[in-house]
């Protein structure tokens, strides 16, 4: 898109470091394609020490979206022309409703949950797969494994998740559906196309013989902050980063996140209060300033959180 | 070349080329047996297949009016990549060689050609007003697939770009949307590779006005394509990209296929 949508914030706006600090530039919403839930809150049965929102079983700054309140933003969405619903939580299938929502969604377009599989019994990979067998449109399950072994996963999510999570992917690809591996970059970058293979290996061991993956930056926030590091002070979006940078490549162009407290500009930034826009969609359609070091991470990726995108591999 | 505003009731419209001369004269000459009043081409001539200069005379020597795709303003003005919008590394790395074969082997006569070809065309079908365009109305490079394509989406590129039609390629995989008042989405589908569907054959759209609507037929076309196969193979074109017209699935740039299209194919 062109720069010219870009218009800076406006006077008075507080530097954010030092007097006279430029103000954080403006992303206009362009279009509303992309509508997300935080249909679980912050509510998780994991507590992985990467979680740019500190998701836990005890983590209750945010909670569920009953399936009225999904409806209500569903039907307003079609005015906006939204293209894609997204559900997360914490773990979207803490939400009891979730299959009943799923069903509501893929009655008028295409759902994605981001998921952990850990909690996915047969009875709930029968019933998606029967959801997805009754829509026009595509039910993906994008599932969270951060590395190809329970020595490289297992310190991230947990005892036992490599385990758990192998085999929710093993019962989503019984019942047909080709669930989209994502795995945060917990190991350094020169080890990507190791791990890359790796992990087609140990997904191809559960009977999953096209694996698709998706590798995603970790974002420098929430637990991650003390697992890793917090951003430097360079780390931050200027308005000269903007120039002739395809600014569609951001999700705050393109998409909000509805939660119990409101519509956020997007799934990174909840715990952010300025990242609450509105208490409605209409409201929430405002600019929003890239304010947030972690706004960094999505100009350097861009479409991190898009189905398709990540990081490049070369291999 | 304009042809704003031109009223037709029956007209042909294809997409994705790919450099398949063999294909495009066998649906051209479908398409003129079935009476089509004209022949639209919703853009990328190139890419994929061998010896891209032998489609552009094809083209104009049948005066099929053409608009300009991703890969033919990439080839027009010698960016780094067909724009395609991959994101995987295994699909950019044969984006990467098809598009590298495709810059080399192309005219500088034809890449002019390229350069001058509109980006969206506005014809009437009936008393319906048609747009035509490569990816989607908004970006040259929208993908547009049936299973993420929302009615209420297409509802509102219609109302945005005052369409009652809308006709778009870009995917390779074509399929249709009847929507509110008679208005009607389709994508038209590629004729330089088959449809991810195990057959050879190729897909264009046939167009009518009727009744106040339009009515849209999906037509697979068989061509000689052991002929394009060994064309590819003489000029070092990747055996994946062979495999997919002797086979009829898709071997390579599938990553960026919804679920439901992906389980379709064998890949």
């Amino acid at each position: 898109m062109a720069t010219d949508n870009l218009s800076p914030a406006p006077a008075g706006a507080t530097p954010k470091s030092g007097p006279g600090a430029e103000a954080a530039p403006q992303i206009p919403l362009l279009a509303l394609d992309h509508l997300w839930f935080q249909v679980a809150g912050t509510v998780c049965n994991l507590r992985c020490t990467h979680c740019f929102i500190s998701c836990a079983p005890d983590n209750h700054s945010f909670w569920f979206l009953d399936l009225q309140t999904v409806s209500e933003y569903l039907d307003a969405s079609k005015a906006w022309g939204v293209k894609e619903y997204y559900f997360t939580g914490g773990e979207p299938f803490m939400n009891k409703e979730l299959p009943a929502i799923l069903e509501r969604t893929l009655a008028i377009g295409p759902a994605t949950v981001l998921t952990n599989a850990t909690l996915l019994p047969e009875k709930t990979a029968r019933r998606l797969a029967e959801i997805d067998a009754g829509s026009p449109f595509s039910l993906e399950l994008r599932v969270s494994l951060d590395g190809p072994s329970a020595e490289t996963n297992d310190p991230i999510r947990g005892a036992g998740t490599f385990e758990r999570t192998l085999q929710g992917i093993q019962r989503l690809v019984e019942h047909g559906f080709l669930p989209i591996v994502t795995a945060a970059q917990v190991w350094c970058p020169q080890e990507d196309a190791k791990v890359y293979r790796q992990l087609v290996e140990a997904l191809q061991q559960i009977g999953y013989d096209r694996p698709r993956i998706k590798i995603l930056p970790t974002l420098h926030i929430g637990r991650e902050e003390a697992r890793s590091r917090g951003y430097s002070a360079e780390e931050r979006v200027t308005s000269a980063m903007l120039e002739n940078y395809d600014a569609s490549q951001l999700l705050c162009s393109s998409a909000r996140i509805v939660t119990d407290r409101g519509v956020y500009v997007c799934p990174i930034l909840i715990d952010q209060a300025d990242a609450r826009l509105g208490a409605n969609l209409k409201e929430a359609a405002r600019p929003y300033a890239l304010e947030h070091r972690a706004c960094y991470t999505c100009w350097v990726n861009g479409a991190i959180c898009a189905n398709v995108g990540g990081i490049g591999l070369e291999r | 070349m304009s042809v704003e505003g031109e009223t037709y009731s029956r007209i042909a419209a294809f997409g994705g080329v790919y450099s398949n001369h063999h294909a495009l004269r066998a649906v051209i000459k479908d398409a003129q047996k079935r009476d089509a009043e004209a022949v639209f081409c919703l853009g990328d001539l190139g890419a994929f297949g061998p010896h891209p200069d032998r489609v552009f005379p094809i083209l104009v020597e049948n005066d099929i009016r053409a608009i300009r795709g991703n890969y033919d303003d990439s080839i027009a003005r010698g960016l780094d990549d067909c724009q395609c919008g991959y994101t995987d590394p295994r699909d950019n790395h044969f984006a990467r060689i098809s598009y590298e074969y495709t810059l080399r082997n192309t005219s500088r006569m034809w890449r002019d050609w390229l350069g001058e070809l509109p980006e969206t065309l506005h014809i009437r079908l009936g008393d319906k007003l048609a747009l035509l365009c490569h990816g989607s109305p908004r970006r040259m490079n929208e993908f547009l697939w049936e299973s993420t394509s929302p009615k209420h989406f297409l509802e509102k590129l219609c109302d945005d770009h005052r369409a009652d039609v809308i006709l778009c390629t870009h995917t390779g995989l074509h399929w249709s949307r009847e929507l509110s008042e008679g208005r009607l989405f389709v994508n038209v589908g590629a004729i330089g590779r088959p449809a991810n569907d195990g057959n050879t054959q190729v897909w264009y759209t046939m167009l009518s006005a009727r009744g106040g609507g339009a009515s849209v037929e999906f037509i697979a076309v068989p061509y000689d394509h052991e002929a394009l196969a060994e064309e590819m193979s003489e000029e070092g074109l990747p055996e994946e990209f062979i495999e997919t017209i002797r086979t009829g699935w898709w071997t390579t740039c599938n990553e960026v296929l919804p679920s439901k299209e992906r389980k379709r194919g064998k890949f």
